[in-house]
């Protein structure tokens, strides 16, 4: 079994007299893919909100690498938070940046790299998520696609040791969504990040995924595998799962 | 009866709640500036777009305030035989009060809703929240700039509006009306002292903190604030309160000042 690196213990978080998080517990694995999913408004994001840091839960800890972050300080949450890459449902970019310049941020800002380098490194990232060509574009200028791939090209510039996806195929249609999935798997390989998977809906790399959380009335369920959770007899989770599966993206030599 | 009360305090602690948040903004938008990496290139585009875009508005409506203020001014002071004082009046009105306040109106109208617009759609669209994630501090970022930016532009611009102003001034009393441009010019000199300057200066300074600061941090908390709702509409109800809130700001600080002063 390998190292955790980040666990929520009990935490309950609350928005004026809206309970989101009802004393959650997880715990997930470094190294691993890990799935939560779950209808919506059932505190997804608010739980990858919580990990990052950028909300304080009510009681309860989180644990990054060991590091109790629901109490910390700015500073230190800073520290954290570069072990973190996140993709941004929209993708976040800042609109008034082109790609090369939102790529280059993270480099410009957090390390002190020449720039020769750092224009280096960005061109070669953007070639290798198939955005060569579009550096002088600005995200307005780019498809829902596009906009996901400079996000992640972003998210891996200071090689996290952790990525976070907040619905990464939301708004994509079916064969944009696997090229994702597929960017993700590629990367994963290359990167050895940890990836958490944030979707609305079961996504198709359901079966690749190494854990799963199924989200259901502020609970959350963790599954080993997906064949336990096609197993799982709680009603709501078994309309869930008939509802949402449908093609399952089973492997790579499925394409 | 009970519910009207609790209303009232409901809206005390929200009122309270929102002034500790902006107070925190502040103090955070001003710790911005000791952060390193400093953003130089940043704060003088924002220089730009503040201040150097604001030249023309701020151009046209001092050169027209003057020649009122020529005008209205004359047909007073004639009344009383003393045409000889317009310049000391235009000169006086301009640097106490309607240059500094006038600058920091149009520039908020200008570029104060325009900040407070692009932070909200910012945070909208969760860059901001994308920053903090890459660990980037968003106040370094991207407020401080326009904090340093608007304090160096508006008491500038407040210069230029002083000047034009009184050459408004001259255009309508002495080149229209006919009074004398040497008397126009020596009551200026003999009436205006250092205070009357500094008081204006002190405004500017202090006008140009409040239209950053509530302009920003409107736009900032734009998820925070009651009744402003969420999306494009929520951007713009939030935008249209900062530039309210702003000019209410600028003449409240405007009597406090002067009677401080004065």
């Amino acid at each position: 079994m390998s190292a955790v690196i980040i666990e929520l213990k009990n935490v309950y978080k609350s928005f004026g007299s809206q309970t989101v998080l009802n004393g959650v517990s997880l715990t997930i694995e470094s190294g691993k893919t890990t799935v939560i999913a779950g209808p919506s408004g059932q505190g997804k994001s608010v739980t990858l909100k919580l990990i990052l840091g950028l909300l304080k839960p009510d009681s309860g800890q989180i644990f990054v690498a060991g590091e109790d972050i629901s109490r910390m300080r700015a500073k230190n949450l800073n520290r954290v938070r570069t072990r973190f890459g996140v993709l941004f449902q929209g993708g976040a970019l800042l609109d008034s940046l082109t790609v090369f310049d939102n790529v280059a941020l993270p480099l410009e800002e957090r390390t002190s790299m020449r720039w020769s380098e750092v224009q280096e490194r960005v061109l070669t990232t953007l070639e290798q998520l198939g955005l060569k060509g579009h550096e002088e574009k600005y995200p307005a200028q780019l498809s829902g696609g596009m906009r996901k791939r400079v996000g992640l090209a972003r998210a891996l510039m200071l090689q996290p040791e952790i990525m976070l996806f907040d619905e990464p195929t939301t708004g994509l249609d079916p064969e944009k969504s696997l090229e994702i999935y597929k960017l993700f798997m590629d990367t994963q390989e290359r990167f050895g990040y940890t990836s958490l998977i944030v979707s609305h809906d079961i996504p198709k790399i359901f079966n690749l995924a190494d854990q799963v959380i199924i989200v259901n009335k502020g609970q959350f369920n963790t599954f080993a595998s997906p064949e336990e959770l096609h197993q799982s007899e709680i009603p709501e989770i078994q309309a869930f799962v008939d509802s949402t599966m449908g093609n399952v993206y089973l492997s790579r030599e499925m394409e | 009866m009970i519910r009207y009360i609790e209303k009232i305090g409901d809206n005390a602690l929200y009122t309270l709640q929102d002034l500790g948040r902006m107070g925190i903004f502040l103090a955070m938008s001003i710790a911005g500036v000791f952060k390193r990496p400093f953003r130089f290139g940043a704060m003088i585009r924002q220089v730009r777009l503040i201040g150097a875009n604001s030249f023309w508005v701020i151009f046209f409506t001092a050169g027209f305030t003057g020649m009122v203020l020529g005008l209205q001014g004359y047909y007073t002071l004639r009344k009383f035989g003393s045409e000889g004082a317009l310049g000391s009046a235009v000169a006086l009105s301009l640097l106490r009060e309607l240059g500094p306040v006038l600058t920091a109106l149009m520039v908020t109208g200008r570029a104060g809703s325009a900040m407070c617009a692009e932070i909200g759609i910012m945070r909208n669209s969760e860059q901001i929240d994308a920053l903090e994630c890459m660990a980037i501090d968003p106040f370094r970022y991207l407020i401080t700039p326009k904090f340093l930016a608007t304090l160096i532009s508006i008491p500038l611009l407040t210069l230029i509006f002083n000047v034009v102003g009184i050459f408004g001034g001259y255009l309508a009393g002495c080149e229209l009306l006919g009074v004398n441009p040497g008397a126009y010019f020596a009551g200026m000199e003999q009436s205006v002292i250092n205070k009357d300057i500094n008081m204006g200066i002190v405004k500017s300074f202090v006008f140009a903190l409040l239209v950053v600061w509530i302009c920003t941090g409107r736009g900032y908390f734009v998820h925070g604030i009651r009744g402003a709702g969420f999306g494009a509409e929520g951007v713009s109800r939030v935008t249209t309160q900062a530039v309210v809130l702003s000019s209410i700001a600028i003449l409240i600080w405007d009597y406090l000042i002067t009677a401080i002063m004065l």
